[in-house]
């Protein structure tokens, strides 16, 4: 167990290092000459200060060097400077990086539960109207844009009816405490969590569906099945248990999209996180910080794919560890 | 091939994606034809109400341009970028993965890590920074778009090459002599092709749904109108024009319900094994 999280995290650690090393060569790949345009950004142009600029990150050493100058920055948590926010890019998003998590974690949630949910009630009236109901429905989902659901909600939801706030993570100016702040965010959640929920909730259900219609059929069901066991027991302990396996892989490949879906929802809801943090960057065309956002997306993601292969050999024990 | 369209016709999903994706092609080929009308022109004052007038019958947006020129010229766009980068994408992952299936070891071990490498990067957030730092355009979109979306394909294609170079017909080939590359091309990717075109109609649906939400959030390409573009222009004055976001919004998701189904037909009808199972 303990040598399969070591090999997993060392080879995390590669594929992370060898995103930084990528996210260095895009970095040059952006227009202009990085000291140039962070002198423009910094509101003086002389050639002078440009020179000191360049000495100051490097930018007149040989690019290997100049590489091993990022790397061990990133190592050490420095991103670099955001010279449009006017603070460390490592700062800013530490400042982000909560309400992310609590966003893209409660959709998770959300889609997990309810596209196992739905996902069983579909394979379990296989073929009635039900069945074709959920499937009809899971395949709208799959087909929206995220940000069209977004404003789809809002439309409704916020101008419509009313009931729900379109934007930002709290009241603002309400100056809320205890337990009415958290009623408050949660009000503030509920639609850009739902939003980036929906559309994961829809693959979950087919899969779901898929895998348990196919579990069914296997000799060990019909085993259960020649037990005596009831038919609750064998679809709960049985059926549900084996075909949740491919939803759990599942899950670890879309942690990715997940944070991609993060960006627009964010940028729809004015929800302050990360992904919003990111379009702002785009917005400005500020390299670094959006470099920066893409560094940490991207350790999120491997944290994330860590995790999922641990549970999924929780939930297999024929997986042995040591391989 | 008679087989084929028989079988994909009897599937229901199959049918209807069909009607769709015909309807869609025949929009952005003869739409702007039928429908000379400019999306970028004013037409109609701003914030036309839809079904007022009839020759603006979606209504108009910010600045009185008609919706509804724009949701047809905006076929053109979507439908173009989900074919050329899902081609683009199948031309670097088809080889990267017949190459790691066909000659296994150590090719095999670099070019699959090289594949793992991009499918770990979030593939949104790759495509943002690439056309962000490439500047927005029809070019750039499409290159970012087919740089996320090849690793399932070589993967996909690595499979498939690595069961089929141990059918006989294969070896046989080997044994004649054959060249590797005559081997490949010849006698083992068209044994592989049905999962891939399978995998290619999904991949259309996403990269239009890709290419919407970089338009959306204000990288697409600056000279031509998208429905992604429209939804993200019409997102601020919501409140008082709803239509500016519903109707190129349907469009998408109609397109892309109108490929998923395909992709589902398809896979009825080419792997009929695999059929029941889903995906």
């Amino acid at each position: 167990m303990l040598s399969f999280v070591a090999q997993r995290v060392l080879k995390g650690v590669i594929v992370l290092l060898a995103i930084v090393v990528l996210n260095f060569f895009l970095i040059r790949l952006a227009p202009g000459d990085p000291a140039v345009v962070m002198a423009g950004e910094a509101g003086a142009s002389d050639q002078v200060f440009v020179k000191q600029l360049r000495e100051k990150f490097g930018l007149d050493k040989p690019l290997p060097e100049q590489l091993f100058i990022y790397v061990k920055g990133v190592v050490s948590l420095d991103l670099g400077f955001s010279f449009r926010q006017q603070a460390p890019v490592a700062k800013l998003i530490g400042e982000r990086l909560p309400a992310t998590l609590l966003l893209t974690l409660t959709a998770f949630a959300i889609s997990l539960m309810l596209g196992i949910l739905f996902g069983t009630f579909a394979a379990r009236f296989a073929g009635t109207f039900l069945d074709t109901g959920i499937t009809v429905f899971a395949l709208i989902f799959y087909a929206m844009p995220i940000f069209w659901v977004a404003l789809m909600g809002i439309l409704l939801f916020s101008v419509t009816f009313d009931w729900l706030p379109s934007f930002g993570y709290e009241t603002v100016g309400a100056n809320l405490t205890g337990l009415a702040h958290a009623v408050d965010v949660a009000k503030h959640l509920i639609m850009p969590a739902m939003t980036l929920g929906l559309f994961f909730m829809a693959t979950y259900t087919r899969m779901t569906r898929a895998s348990m219609l196919e579990v069914k059929r296997l000799d060990f069901v019909k085993t259960a099945r020649a037990k005596g066991l009831s038919d609750a027991v064998i679809q709960r302990r049985h059926v549900l248990r084996n075909a949740l396996l491919p939803v759990v892989t599942l899950a670890g490949v879309h942690s990715g999209t997940l944070i991609g879906g993060a960006v627009i929802t964010e940028t729809v809801f004015a929800w302050p996180g990360i992904g919003r943090l990111m379009y702002d960057a785009l917005l400005q065309r500020d390299y670094n910080l959006l470099l920066g956002v893409f560094v940490i997306c991207s350790a999120m993601v491997l944290i994330f794919n860590l995790i999922t292969d641990l549970v999924y050999r929780l939930v297999d024990p024929r997986i042995e560890f040591a391989s | 091939m008679k087989q084929f369209w028989k079988s994909m016709l009897k599937s229901p999903s199959g049918v209807i994606g069909l009607i769709i994706l015909l309807l869609a092609i025949s929009v952005a080929v003869f739409g702007p034809m039928l429908f000379p009308n400019s999306p970028w022109r004013m037409v109609q004052r701003p914030f036309l109400p839809p079904f007022t007038v009839s020759t603006v019958p979606l209504g108009t947006d910010a600045l009185g341009r008609d919706v509804f020129a724009g949701m047809i010229f905006g076929a053109r766009v979507s439908l173009l970028v989900g074919l050329v980068s899902t081609l683009v994408a199948l031309v670097v992952g088809v080889p990267i993965g017949a190459m790691a299936g066909y000659f296994g070891g150590k090719v095999d071990d670099a070019l699959m890590r090289f594949t793992e490498f991009f499918q770990t990067i979030p593939s949104f957030a790759l495509a943002i920074v690439l056309v962000a730092i490439l500047q927005p355009s029809i070019y750039s979109i499409v290159a970012s778009i087919a740089v996320v979306s090849w690793p399932p394909v070589a993967r996909l294609v690595r499979g498939e090459v690595l069961s089929l170079r141990t059918r006989e017909y294969v070896q046989a080939a080997v044994v004649t002599g054959q060249s590797n590359s005559w081997i490949i091309l010849r006698e083992i990717l068209p044994n592989a092709l049905s999962p891939v075109i399978v995998l290619a109609s999904l991949m259309v649906a996403t990269a239009i749904l890709l290419e919407s939400s970089l338009s959306f959030l204000g990288l697409g390409d600056p000279n031509l109108i998208s429905w992604g573009y429209m939804v993200g222009a019409g997102r601020t004055v919501i409140r008082q024009a709803w239509w500016i976001t519903v109707f190129p919004g349907i469009a998408i998701l109609i397109s892309v319900l109108g490929l998923n189904l395909i992709g589902e037909g398809l896979n009825d009808a080419l792997n009929p094994r695999l059929s029941r199972e889903g995906r």
